[in-house]
C-alpha cells in the first residue's frame, strides 16, 4: 500500500472520480494553473483542461450558487471555498438555497454537490482564517458535513461524496495536508455516516474528528502509560452521525469525553453529550466531558492560537478527570 | 406577427392575469396563506420572453414568480393547490406561492430570497455548457434585486465564461415599497452591462410583443454560446407589493398612466391589428375563465399534506 500526502489522496479521488464520470467538475478560486492555495487541485487542470477545473472571480457566493445551480440541472460541481471562514460571504445560497432544494420544490430536485472547505488554526493566520465552523452547518437541515482526519478516509469519503445525491459540506484541516498515510491503489469507498475507531480500548471512549483525531491518539498513547486504556472514535462524518458507534463504545467504557477544535459554546461536542444522556444516561459512570476549544476568536500570534485548542495534555488531563471523578 | 403566436401570447397574459385575481380572492376567502406577490401588470413580460425560448430552456423565477410559472405551461390547478398548501401542489404544500417550481419544465423555481436564485440560472447555464446542449436559461429578477451581490457576481461570471444566460430585469419601479430612484441612480438599470462587458438594453416592459422580439437577438447569441445578456423591461405594478400592502405610495396618475397601457390592452390591439375575430378572443377568455374555475376547485378539493407521512418522512433525516 502507498503512503502519499492527505492532499495527494484528495487530489487522487478528485483525479478518479472526473474520470468515472463526465458530469463531475471543478470550480473555485486559483484551483487550475496554480492547483488551488493547498495543491489539492494540482495538476487537474493538465488533464480535464480549463471548462472541467474552473478558475473563479473572488465571488464566493456567486459561484456557490452557481454550483447548485448546475447540479440541480445535471451536473456534480465540486466547489473549492478556499477558507471555512469565507462560508460567511455564501450562508445564503448553502443554507437558503441549497440546502432547502430538495425539501423546498417537495423533492423534485436533487443538489449534488459537495463544497470542500478548510478550517482550524494552522500558521498563525488570525482570526478571519483559522475557524471550525462545523457546527454551523450541523445546524441546517438539508446538509451533509463530513470531515477526514487520514488520508485513507478522505479519498474514500471524497469519492462517496462526489457520487452522493445531496449536497456535502466536505471540510478539511489545514494542519493535515501534509500529513501521510496509507491509501490502497485499489478504488474504495466509504460510506457517509460510518464511525471509525480509530484505537480500540475498553476504560473511556474519546469522541472526535478532524485533526483532533492525532491529537486524541497521542493523548491515548499517554493515557495506556497510565493504566487506563482510552478507545478513540473518529466520527468521519458529523452529520449523519454514528450514533450507534458512541453509544455501543459508551456502554462498553463507561467514561467519555468529546474533543473538537472548534469553540465549547454552541459546538458539535454539546451535541454529541447531549446524546448521550438522552440514549445512554446509565452507561455513563461518571460525568462526561468536552474537551474543546476556547469561546474566542482565534489570535495571530503563534503562541496565542495554540492556546485556543485543546493540547495533548488537556485531552489527558480531561480524561484522567472522568476517570477520577 | 403570426396570428396564432398572437394569440397565445394574448392567453397565456390572460390566464396569468385571471390566476392572480382569483389567488387574491382565495386569499381573502382564507383559503391561502402566507405571503402572495401578485404579477397583476406585468404580465408581458413573462409571456414575451417565454414565448421566445423553447420548452427544453430553463427559467428561474422570483417572489413574483407565478406569471413565469404560467408562462412556461406549468398546471394552473397544481399551482393553485400549492399555494394553498395542500398535498397535490407542484411542491406538496412545502413552498407556497414564493416556491413554485417545475423541474419537468425546467423551472428551477421561484425564491423567497430577492436576488437568491440568479446563482442557479448562471449555474444551469454551465450545466448547458458541460453538456454541451444548446439550451438556454432565463433569469427574471426584480429591480430589487440588481442591487444584491449575487446579482452583481452572477452576472460577471455569465459573462466571463459566457453561459448561456438572459438576465431579465423586471423593473416595476418598487423594492416593496422604496422607489427604484431612490436606490438606483442609473435610469436604465441595463446599462449594468455596460460595466460586464455583455450587451445589454431598455424596453417597454408592458408589450409582450416588443419583448419577444426583442429576444431573438440574445436567445441565439445564448444558443452558439456567445454569453448573456441583460434586459431591463419596464413595467409597473397593478398593486402594492403583496396583497395585503394597498401600495398608497404609488401615485394614482402614474398608476392610470401605466394601466392604460395594460399589457393586455397592447395584446388585444395587435390582435385586432392582425383582424383577429372578436369571437375568437371572447373563446380565449371563455376558456381562461373555466381553467382558473378548474384550479380554484381543484385546489379547494385537494388533500392536506398527511402530519404522519410528513414526520415519518422527515424522522430519518
Amino acid at each position: 500500500m502507498a503512503e502519499i500526502k492527505y492532499r495527494d489522496a484528495l487530489n487522487a479521488a478528485l483525479r478518479e472520480e472526473m474520470e468515472r464520470d463526465p458530469l463531475v467538475f471543478c470550480i473555485g478560486e486559483g484551483i487550475g494553473e496554480k492547483g488551488g492555495s493547498f495543491r489539492v487541485t494540482d495538476k487537474l487542470l493538465d488533464q480535464f483542461g480549463s471548462e472541467r477545473v474552473i478558475d473563479t472571480p473572488l465571488s464566493e457566493a456567486g459561484f456557490v450558487g452557481l454550483a447548485g445551480g448546475a447540479a440541480i440541472a445535471g451536473t456534480r460541481p465540486v466547489v473549492e471555498m478556499l477558507f471555512i471562514d469565507f462560508t460567511f460571504l455564501v450562508m445564503d445560497q448553502v443554507a437558503n438555497q441549497i440546502a432547502k432544494y430538495e425539501f423546498m420544490t417537495g423533492g423534485q430536485g436533487k443538489v449534488p454537490v459537495v463544497l470542500r472547505t478548510q478550517g482550524g488554526i494552522g500558521n498563525g493566520l488570525a482570526g478571519q482564517h483559522s475557524q471550525s465552523l462545523e457546527a454551523m452547518f450541523c445546524h441546517i437541515p438539508g446538509l451533509q458535513v463530513v470531515m477526514p482526519s487520514t488520508p485513507y478516509d478522505a479519498k474514500g469519503l471524497l469519492k462517496t461524496c462526489i457520487r452522493d445525491d445531496n449536497p456535502v459540506i466536505f471540510i478539511e484541516n489545514k494542519k493535515l495536508y501534509l500529513n501521510i498515510g496509507e491509501v490502497p491503489e485499489e478504488e474504495y469507498l466509504i460510506p457517509l455516516g460510518k464511525a471509525d475507531i480509530k484505537r480500540k480500548g475498553s476504560d473511556i471512549t474519546i469522541v472526535t474528528y478532524s485533526y483532533m483525531t492525532h491529537e486524541c491518539l497521542k493523548a491515548a498513547e499517554i493515557l495506556g502509560q497510565k493504566g487506563i486504556s482510552a478507545e478513540v472514535i473518529d466520527l468521519r462524518t458529523l452529520v449523519p452521525l454514528d450514533e450507534k458507534c458512541i453509544l455501543d463504545s459508551v456502554d462498553k467504557t463507561g467514561h467519555l469525553i468529546v474533543v473538537h477544535e472548534a469553540p465549547t459554546r454552541g459546538g458539535y461536542g454539546g451535541d454529541i453529550l447531549s446524546t448521550v444522556i438522552e440514549k445512554a444516561f446509565y452507561s455513563l459512570e461518571a460525568p462526561a466531558r468536552r474537551i474543546a476549544g476556547k469561546n474566542s476568536t482565534i489570535p495571530f500570534n503563534m503562541t496565542l492560537e495554540k492556546l485556543c485548542i485543546p493540547s495533548v495534555d488537556e485531552i489527558v488531563g480531561g480524561a484522567m478527570d472522568v476517570m477520577n471523578s | 406577427m403570426n396570428i396564432e403566436l398572437l394569440k397565445r401570447m394574448y392567453r397565456t397574459a390572460l390566464t396569468i392575469r385571471r390566476f392572480e385575481e382569483a389567488a387574491i380572492e382565495q386569499y381573502r376567502l382564507g383559503n391561502i396563506y402566507g405571503y402572495l406577490h401578485p404579477y397583476l401588470g406585468e404580465e408581458a413580460i413573462a409571456t414575451g420572453a417565454i414565448a421566445a425560448i423553447g420548452p427544453d430552456d430553463y427559467i428561474v423565477s422570483t417572489h413574483r414568480g407565478h406569471g413565469h410559472a404560467i408562462a412556461k405551461g406549468h398546471d394552473v390547478r397544481l399551482m393553485m393547490a400549492e399555494l394553498m398548501g395542500r398535498a397535490t401542489g407542484y411542491c406538496k404544500g412545502r413552498g407556497g406561492s414564493m416556491h413554485v417550481a417545475d423541474l419537468k419544465q425546467k423551472n428551477l423555481g421561484a425564491n423567497g430570497i430577492v436576488g437568491g436564485g440568479i446563482p442557479f440560472a448562471t449555474g444551469a447555464g454551465m450545466a448547458i455548457k458541460q453538456k454541451k446542449t444548446d439550451q438556454v436559461v432565463i433569469s427574471f429578477l426584480s429591480d430589487g434585486a440588481v442591487n444584491n451581490g449575487v446579482f452583481l457576481e452572477s452576472i460577471n461570471l455569465a459573462a466571463i465564461y459566457h453561459l448561456p444566460v438572459i438576465f431579465i430585469i423586471e423593473n416595476n419601479h418598487y423594492a416593496a415599497a422604496t422607489p427604484v430612484e431612490t436606490m438606483n441612480l442609473q435610469d436604465d438599470l441595463s446599462k449594468y452591462s455596460v460595466g460586464f462587458g455583455i450587451p445589454g438594453f431598455s424596453l417597454d416592459g408592458n408589450d409582450a410583443v416588443k419583448i419577444y422580439e426583442a429576444m431573438q437577438e440574445p436567445v441565439k447569441r445564448a444558443r452558439v454560446k456567445k454569453g448573456p445578456t441583460l434586459i431591463e423591461c419596464k413595467t409597473y405594478r397593478h398593486r402594492g407589493h403583496h396583497v395585503n400592502d394597498p401600495g398608497l405610495y404609488m401615485p394614482q396618475d402614474v398608476l392610470e398612466h401605466w394601466k392604460q397601457r395594460d399589457p393586455l390592452i397592447l395584446l388585444k390591439e395587435y390582435l385586432n391589428n392582425e383582424k383577429a375575430e372578436d369571437q375568437e378572443i371572447d373563446l380565449i377568455e371563455e376558456e381562461v375563465r373555466k381553467l382558473i374555475e378548474k384550479a380554484v376547485k381543484f385546489g379547494l378539493e385537494s388533500p392536506e399534506p398527511s402530519p404522519e407521512e410528513f414526520l415519518l418522512e422527515i424522522s430519518s433525516l
